[in-house]
């Protein structure tokens, strides 16, 4: 029987290489591919506390990060989609007029 | 080790290893491919924690839509020629010490807190209860989060839209 705290471990190893990703990756859409993988790890933990707790609140919790995930990856696309018709480019580095 | 462990270390190696791919490699149609595998990993783990309803959904939401709609965006930010492919990386070394800061931190905190490892609710689908919860404790909630997707789709159109040039 797996205890719930590999689990946990799972879910700290992906959120771990979600952050290290989103710091030295410079491109826009691989930064949103690592939000994707931190937002997954944490769906992860919440499964597996609700499966080992015996409660459904964690999944209905995991129901509610996958629609802000949907609605956070199609309005950042587009806006990515924009900042590239405008800049051809999609390097962080180079979109910083709005920076101080 | 019975065949429950063998694939939760199976499934674990899978997503780990291919999250490694999705961060380290230099090719952003590689990263987007191993993305694809990390979330059949999560799917795969799902299962096995017994949650039905989540698995299908992360297969559903995640890879038919929100990779496809990476890709599509890999796709359109990327010219053939002019802007290669490759994205480089930098500040590795603050990097990894923020990230190790954080990764010691929630390592920490996982050691030393006593998790209930005795109960293990053996569940017979957990879709109903789901739907339950929605329909009754979730309603506002389950409201809200359809209105946040219509405002996220219109808004989604409105920006990528390419403006009409007025004469």
């Amino acid at each position: 029987m797996i205890p719930l705290s590999w689990y946990l471990f799972l879910s700290l190893i992906l959120f771990t290489i979600g952050v290290l990703g989103v710091l030295i990756r410079r491109n826009a859409i691989v930064i949103f591919m690592c939000i994707e993988l931190m937002l997954n790890s944490v769906n992860l933990a919440l499964v597996g506390f609700s499966s080992y707790i015996g409660n459904e609140i964690g999944q209905m919790l995991v129901f509610f990060v996958l629609v802000v995930a949907a609605a956070e990856v199609s309005v950042g696309l587009a806006i990515i989609i924009a900042i590239f018709r405008n800049r051809l480019t999609v390097n962080i580095d180079e979109i910083n007029l709005l920076k101080w | 080790m019975s065949l429950f462990d063998v694939a939760f270390y199976v499934l674990a190696f899978i997503t780990v290893g291919s999250a490694i791919v999705v961060v380290s490699s230099r090719n952003i149609i590689y990263s987007a491919f191993a993305l694809l595998f990390t979330f059949f990993g999560v799917a795969g783990l799902y299962v096995l924690l017994n949650a039905d309803f989540i698995a299908v959904t992360q297969v559903l939401i995640y890879v038919g839509g929100i990779l496809v709609l990476i890709i599509f965006g890999v796709m359109l930010t990327t010219k053939v020629f002019d802007v290669p492919v490759k994205t480089e990386t930098l500040h590795v070394g603050p990097a990894i010490v923020v990230t190790g800061a954080i990764m010691g931190t929630l390592f920490g905190v996982i050691l030393k807190t006593k998790w209930f490892d005795i109960l293990n609710v053996q569940w017979d689908g957990t879709t109903k209860k789901i739907g339950e919860r929605l329909m009754t404790d979730f309603l506002l909630p389950f409201e809200v989060a359809s209105v946040v997707l219509l405002v996220a789709l219109l808004g989604a159109v409105i920006i990528a839209r390419r403006e009409r040039v007025k004469s």
